[in-house]
């Protein structure tokens, strides 16, 4: 189970090349300009990053859970704000192939799956982020169309993707009333707020996404009526798993800067790594992100098996690697000195990166109540 | 039509490569062994005629250790269609002569329309043994190509030289030796490596092949490890440092 197999380790290799050559020599003045590079998301798509879990039936990937851990890790080494987003993109995908029906799957994995067409996730609205199942968004049943009115917030690549999964109220029965629809980019009546400033994922867009009376056929409904608060939150599995792996790509990263860092500088007429409180703090470091490493292959393994504690273990691990993740780029900068503050360094941005993990895809808090048996209707 | 691309495992460029003193071989365990980038670059010019022509057949050739496998098995997965790969202990420290001979005897046994390979490779940087097995296979070779067409009538192809561009053009079957003008090999794919495995790899030892034996070899007289590098000069400019640096320029031909 720790030992990565031949194709595994191939796959590893080939995707920290690619991050190394078209994410990495980039990423900083992406996250200054607040540039979505679209051209480089369609070459990981080529590559096989739109649709990792995906069933190879309509161009997805089939691999496994674990196998995105070990993807996503390495994307963010690179740059956690690009592998952060291909993973909601992954997620959205993933929901599409699982829930939609052939039909459905066959219009929209393909574009999908190559990244040609970007997924964003609309759960949040400004009235409901960690109590979503309280959501306000409407869908109205007309003749053979949904009408649908209302602001989801927080939307990661929205203006920028081609299929909205929407998370809108069919029925007035708290989470049982909720229903996944599909709404395609263009269509009249949807429309976006301003680009976010944010502290960090510059590199992707986040925006509201406002429905006035958009009509989209019911056949864009994902799975039946009221089932849109489970495919959200089995999507989430997933979501909050890599979402974990890419804290432990930027962690790993800070760490391996440090690591040089202190074996370069010189104080007190010798290198830094000589002092032993700082190896120390090494240790920490490094041993914080071995367990994350190690919670979310657990966690991934047990997504990939269909186990009843897959659900416990994602939170588990989501907690554990996006505390691990910015703790230790907190910590890099720290023992960086005055050059860890320093832009120039990639260590801050680093920080700012991963900062978010720990709010979104369910708050760090949300995930305690989760490992805890909440929502309490979910309770065995 | 049927491409074959030559690849040679070589020491990875970005570690510190190593001569082993005593055998005058290289020292295969001091560096990462990786495909020659030459070879991806050929590699790349033959998928893309497969891109453009689905029913083309790319097939890899590697002469060199077991270790070699795993070269011909990214080339696989890169997008070739199949390996073959040569391996016999009786080829350990093989010269360019003997290369050259068992790889024309390896492509007689496998067929082509066209050869790719790279113009020389990065770690013995002879440049030859492409002309060699052109010479065994009676071919004929457009070599240090700046750029190159494949069709199933013939290669059209640049050659930079230094008064200036040859445009050339054979008919097929031919060699063709690919220069750094070329596209790097583009990424495998996940679907690239998953079904790299279901690939089939030949393998061919001296026994499967008619080749002759060799009349004679190139033996390593000697061997010397590179120098260390020394620090460069210092000019430091007192007003005749113009002077001094052509002088320093001349004095080494580098004007
Ligand atoms: C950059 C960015 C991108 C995002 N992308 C998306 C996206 O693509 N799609 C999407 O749907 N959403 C997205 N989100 C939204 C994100 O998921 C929410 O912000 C998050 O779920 C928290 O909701 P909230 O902001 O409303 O906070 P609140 O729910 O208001 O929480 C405020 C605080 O209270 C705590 N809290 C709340 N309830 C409890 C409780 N019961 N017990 C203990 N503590 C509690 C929370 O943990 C938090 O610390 C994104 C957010 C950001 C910042």
């Amino acid at each position: 189970m720790f030992d990565l197999s031949d194709d595994q380790q191939a796959i590893v290799d080939m995707v920290a090349q690619f991050a190394a050559e078209e994410l990495a020599p980039h990423s900083a003045e992406w996250d200054e300009t607040k540039h979505f590079p679209l051209d480089v998301l369609r070459a990981a798509g080529e590559l096989g990053m739109g649709g990792i879990y995906a069933a190879e039936e309509h161009g997805g990937s089939g691999m496994s859970r674990t196998d995105a851990v070990l993807i996503f890790e390495q994307l963010a080494k690179a740059d956690p704000t690009i592998a952060a987003y291909i993973s909601i993109h992954n997620m959205v995908v993933w929901m599409i192939d699982s829930f939609g029906n052939d039909e459905q799957r066959a219009a929209w994995v393909p574009s999908l799956a190559s990244m040609e067409t970007l997924g964003s996730y609309c759960l949040t609205e400004p009235g409901a982020g960690s109590d979503a199942a309280a959501l306000a968004t409407k869908a109205v049943r007309d003749g053979d169309e949904y009408v649908l009115n209302g602001t989801k917030s927080f939307i990661s690549g929205a203006g920028a993707s081609g299929l909205y999964i929407v998370m809108a109220r069919t029925a007035d029965t708290g989470s049982k009333g909720i229903t996944a629809i599909v709404v395609p980019e263009g269509v009249p009546g949807l429309s976006f707020g301003a680009n976010e400033k944010k502290m960090g994922w510059n590199a992707q867009p986040t925006r509201q996404v406002m429905f006035d009376d958009v009509r989209v056929p019911v056949s864009n409904r994902l799975g039946e009526e009221g089932s849109g608060f489970g495919i959200a939150m089995k999507g989430l599995n997933g979501g909050r798993v890599n979402m974990g792996a890419c804290s432990l790509g930027g962690g790993q990263a800070a760490f391996e800067k440090t690591v040089t860092h202190l074996k370069e500088r010189e104080a007190f007429g010798t290198p830094l790594i000589n002092q032993q409180a700082l190896l120390f703090r090494l240790a920490d470091m490094e041993t914080e992100l071995e367990t994350a490493r190690t919670m979310l292959w657990r966690a991934a393994d047990s997504l990939d098996r269909g186990k009843p504690d897959a659900v416990k273990l994602c939170a588990m691990a989501k907690r554990v690697a996006t505390d691990a993740g910015f703790n230790v780029a907190n910590e890099a900068i720290q023992l960086h000195g005055g050059y860890g503050y320093l832009a120039d360094y990639g260590l801050e941005k680093i920080m700012r990166d991963l900062r978010v993990h720990q709010i979104l895809e369910g708050t760090n808090e949300i995930m305690r109540l989760i490992i805890e048996g909440w929502p309490p209707h979910e309770r065995g | 039509m049927k491409i074959v691309v030559l690849l040679k495992q070589v020491p990875d460029t970005a570690d510190e490569r190593k001569l082993d003193l005593d055998t005058g071989l290289q020292d295969r365990d001091a560096s990462d062994l990786v495909i020659d980038e030459i070879n991806e670059r050929a590699l790349e010019l033959a998928l893309r005629s497969k891109d453009a022509d689905k029913s083309t057949e790319v097939v890899v050739l590697s002469m060199g250790p077991d270790s070699a496998s795993t070269s011909v098995r990214k080339a696989l997965s890169i997008g070739a269609d199949a390996g073959v790969h040569v391996v016999d202990d009786g080829l350990a420290g093989a010269d360019a002569a003997r290369t050259a001979a068992v790889l024309a005897a390896a492509l007689k046994n496998v067929g082509f329309d066209v050869v790719i390979a790279g113009n020389e490779a990065t770690d013995g940087r002879g440049g030859v043994v492409p002309a060699m097995i052109a010479e065994h296979l009676s071919l004929p070779l457009l070599g240090n190509l700046v750029s190159a067409e494949l069709s199933a009538d013939g290669v059209r192809a640049e050659r930079q030289v230094s008064a200036g561009t040859q445009s050339i053009s054979a008919p097929l079957p031919a060699l063709l030796t690919v220069t750094e003008s070329f596209d790097e090999a583009r990424f495998p794919n996940f679907k690239g490596i998953l079904s790299a495995k279901k690939k089939k790899i030949t393998v061919l030892t001296l026994a499967d092949l008619d080749v002759p034996a060799p009349s004679g070899r190139t033996t390593m007289v000697n061997t010397t490890e590179r120098p260390a590098r020394a620090a460069g000069v210092k000019l430091t400019d007192d007003g005749t440092s113009a002077t001094a640096l052509v002088e320093f320029l001349a004095s080494n031909r580098l004007i």
